[in-house]
């Protein structure tokens, strides 16, 4: 049976589950005087009949599914001829591919032994035994389980607080999630990275001042010497989100003091969603338009000013990141703005000062913890930024402090390191787990003191 | 009023004096004001005329219009499915202009028309096999080239080095534009067919598809799941350490940047538990990861707005926690939390950087049909034509935008009306 199929047959018999459950609920109740003398209504005694038909088999069709693979594959190559079996890991994946694709009629890559073949009718076979046993199993249990509790069912059985309980661990699990995605996030990341820390030393990652991941073939081979010092790959990374934060921030800030103290109603009503159209759109979107127009016409203007720009210059990347963040520096400082008391501003008011003076010297001084704290939520996004600079900035990894030369960042790095054809052994592949690791790192410290300090602000004034 | 200049002027004086000055720098300070405003809303304007300034051609598509004789002699000795429709296709070109003679010449008529011209034929003849025998008249999509010009994006003033079309070519274009063989129309293929290499044949329905797929993966993991945490982080949990470590957890999350959950998706669902490369099913798992947190955000505000004499008075008539948040606190929560949801959903539709990571950035042709078929989405496809030298992609790159752009907005002003409609003052 199919595991769709499967699934759908599992459903219904909760579905049946629940029906008996109530039913059953009902029976019982009858020569007690009632429903009204059970201990929970009979939709509980449906709902728990429910679950334990559910749970059980969900919880077994699930981890059935995420093993069976790897099982057979692992069946499948034990029993492999000795010369097949002998080969070095990569080859041996390669073969094992092959007779997947064996198996799913695709195209083959290699030339098939008859080994190939029967361990592919093997696999099949394998797996059709294992999809018919568990099938038997999930279905069994599930009607096991139920038949159990519609016994149980009694006038005396606390079938709302079982009930609750399940549903209390559910929403627990629920709100775990986010713990066990940066649990993820960090192992993952951190895997990957110790093994490329192991071929590169920590010291040569962090101080080299070279970077050019690509790895020799041969022994022989020019231009490949594989160097992986990241300054220049963070040089580039912070020059980038400087010209960005240059652009943002001044735009963003004023902006969000003149919707907040002299816009009308009706202005603000309007601009402000307008603005928020610019933080939605997506980030492809804007590597496009700075690839397409932003660069070609710096490139132009430069020329006209006798300047040599590159034609992935490091401004047109960041000046478009800067419009990208505009909206999100200026919402995070409407926002504090706003959280200034009235009562400031109007004590600057009656000691004569002029709007702009008690917004220079009252309400921004007031609300700077705040400001800060968005600026460098606004930082941490333009770190992470990838889209943009992939398409608009280079890859060369040049050591320049010169907006108007090609750089690369680290997000640029990492697309370019994983995307296509990947061998996990190889230091290229694993320098990118590198790159994102300290990419989160620094992100990380970067929103966490920015939420702190936006936190504590917050409730200077609540 | 002449006054010593020895004596020190009066506050009054000194403040009438600055007046003028302070006057000034209040103005400047405002039209700063304004001046920021106004360049981001140009920013905004220059952004879109720019799209939809490249990309509105792409609606149309230049197409031919053949005369073709389906000849019997044709299916002889090859079924109808196999039959070489392509030099039907070139026999049909040189019938049209009998004089074209030699082998390049002969190249550049065919190249006239799009490579995918026999495929269309031939889906023609398989659909009607009783035209076989007949002339038939057929409109395929002309080459890219022939688009570009025909759109005005290659110019005709240019010596014949440096255009993409020779003379020749452009003389032949002239001829069937009289006969008024070759017209723009509107570009069906566009929003029916799949990626290709051929620009005129390349469209953005197995793009939609994978987004919408992937999507469906998010909105039924994310919306259950999000709405759970936030109901127990709001309403059931305690106080203490572990609640606040999650709290944390959730805030940080939603400013970790989204190539790192690409990571994530590469080294733990695709290495880790072997799921498929490619697949919407491991796209929706590393989205549904992202847009947790605004979905908990967004739920949790929601839930706050909820008055407490609410749960007071559920509470108060005998219901138990569970009732009173299921059957009275949700409900009432439902709408912000369905408008979290949305603007979550339309962010995971922008999303690019994590999918590349999963290797939904490869070339695939086929409209994906399950969620474990490879595919790609919306975004992943623009950024793959946007790479792509061909000029006829440049278009088409930016009417994928419009079309996304479209898609977002419609999902935004969703969450905007229902947010309207169902807002409550307590």
């Amino acid at each position: 049976m199919p595991s769709t199929t499967l699934f759908a047959v599992l459903l219904s018999l909760i579905a049946g589950a629940f029906y008996l459950g109530r039913r059953r609920a009902f029976a019982v109740g009858r020569p007690v005087g009632g429903i009204k003398n059970l201990h929970s209504r009979p939709n509980y005694y449906g709902l728990l009949t429910a679950l334990w038909c559910g749970i059980p088999a969900l919880v077994v069709f699930g981890c059935w599914q995420a093993f069976e693979s790897t099982i057979i594959t692992k069946l499948i190559v034990a029993e492999l001829p000795e010369h097949l079996r002998s080969l070095p890991e990569n080859r041996l994946g390669l073969v094992v591919n092959d007779i997947r694709n064996l198996v799913s009629g695709n195209i083959v890559s290699g030339e098939i032994e008859p080994a190939m073949r029967e361990a592919a009718e093997r696999y099949r076979s394998l797996q059709t035994a294992s999809d018919a046993s568990l099938a038997v199993i999930v279905l069994c249990l599930g009607s096991g389980c139920a038949l159990w509790v519609r016994r149980k069912i009694s006038p005396a059985l606390r079938a709302r607080n079982q009930v609750e309980k399940v549903a209390t661990g559910i929403l627990i699990l629920c709100s775990t999630i986010a713990i066990f995605t940066t649990i993820g996030i960090v192992l993952s990341v951190l895997y990957e990275s110790i093994r490329f820390f192991k071929a590169v030393p920590v010291t040569e990652f962090l101080l080299g001042l070279k970077w050019s991941p690509q790895m020799a073939i041969r022994e022989d081979q020019v231009g490949s010497s594989g160097a992986f010092g990241a300054v220049p790959v963070f040089a580039g990374t912070a020059l980038i989100s400087f010209i960005a934060m240059l652009v943002a921030v001044p735009i963003g800030l004023m902006a969000a003091i003149y919707l907040s103290e002299y816009a009308g109603k009706r202005f603000r009503a309007a601009a402000k969603p307008l603005m928020e159209i610019l933080a939605g759109i997506p980030t492809v979107v804007y590597g496009f338009f700075a690839a397409l127009t932003v660069s070609p016409f710096i490139r132009r203007s430069g020329g006209v000013l006798g300047l040599e720009v590159s034609s992935e210059s490091a401004l047109a990347a960041g000046l478009v990141m800067g419009i990208m963040i505009i909206p999100f520096v200026s919402s995070l400082s409407d926002d504090v703005i706003n959280a200034v008391p009235q009562s400031l501003r109007d004590g600057a008011y009656s000691l004569g000062a002029t709007k702009s003076e008690t917004i220079k010297h009252v309400v921004i001084p007031a609300a700077l913890p705040g400001i800060v704290g968005g600026v460098l939520l606004a930082v941490s996004r333009a770190i992470g930024e990838t889209m943009i600079v992939v398409m608009a900035a280079g890859l060369a990894a040049n050591l320049t402090a010169n907006p108007l030369q090609a750089v690369t960042t680290v997000t640029v790095q990492i697309v370019t390191l994983l995307v296509g054809d990947q061998e996990f052994d190889s230091p290229k592949t694993l320098a990118a787990f590198a790159l994102g690791l300290l990419l989160f790192v620094l992100t990380l410290i970067l929103n966490v003191i920015a939420l702190h300090v936006v936190r504590k602000y917050r409730e200077q004034y609540e | 009023m002449n006054r010593p200049a020895s004596q020190p002027p009066s506050a009054m004086e000194t403040v009438r004096r600055g007046l003028k000055k302070r006057y000034r720098a209040e103005r400047n300070f405002k039209i700063c004001g304004i001046a920021a405003v106004s360049a981001s809303l140009m920013f905004l304007a220059v952004l879109f005329t720019n799209i939809v300034g490249n990309g509105y051609t792409a609606f149309q598509q230049t197409f031919i219009e053949l005369e073709v004789f389906v000849d019997p002699a044709m299916f002889k000795d090859s079924s109808l499915s196999s039959a070489d429709y392509s030099g039907l296709v070139k026999q049909t070109m040189r019938d049209m202009f009998p004089e074209v003679s030699g082998r390049s010449e002969k190249r550049e008529l065919y190249s006239l028309v799009s490579s995918g011209a026999g495929f269309r034929l031939r889906e023609i003849v398989m659909k009607q096999p009783h035209t076989v025998g007949e002339t038939l008249v057929v409109r395929v999509p002309a080459d890219d080239d022939v688009d570009m010009l025909l759109k005005g994006h290659f110019k005709r003033d240019v010596p014949e080095s440096e255009r993409r079309l020779t003379d020749r070519q452009l003389a032949w274009i002239d001829r069937l534009m009289a006969d008024g063989k070759i017209e723009k129309r509107f570009n069906w293929i566009f929003f029916t067919a799949g990626d290709s290499r051929e620009p005129e044949l390349a469209g953005i329905w197995g793009a939609a598809v994978g987004s919408f797929l992937a999507l469906a993966v998010t909105l039924i993991l994310s919306f259950p799941i999000g709405v759970a945490a936030a109901v127990y982080l709001e309403e059931f949990a305690p106080k203490n350490r572990w609640t606040d470590l999650i709290e944390v957890n959730i805030n940080n999350l939603a400013a970790v940047p989204s190539i790192v959950f690409g990571l994530l998706g590469l080294a733990i669902f695709l290495n880790f538990f072997g799921l498929p490369r490619s697949a919407p099913l491991v796209g929706g798992l590393v989205l549904t990861l992202m847009t947790l947190p605004t979905i908990i955000i967004a739920s949790r505000a929601s839930l706050k707005s909820v008055p407490p004499s609410v749960r007071e008075a559920a509470l108060g008539i005998g219901a138990s926690k569970m009732q009173m948040v299921f059957h009275h606190v949700l409900p009432l929560a439902l709408p912000g939390m369905l408008t979290g949801t949305i603007i979550g959903m339309a962010q995971a539709l922008g999303e690019t950087a994590p999918l590349l990571m999963i290797g939904m950035v490869a070339f695939i042709v086929d409209i994906p049909g399950s969620f474990t078929d490879p595919s790609t989405v919306l975004p992943v496809q623009i950024y793959l034509w946007a790479d792509s030298p061909e000029r006829a992609f440049v278009e088409r790159t930016s009417a994928a935008i419009m079309v996304l752009l479209v898609f977002l907005i419609v999902m935004n002003a969703a969450a905007v009306y229902l947010r309207k409609k169902f807002e409550k003052r307590w």
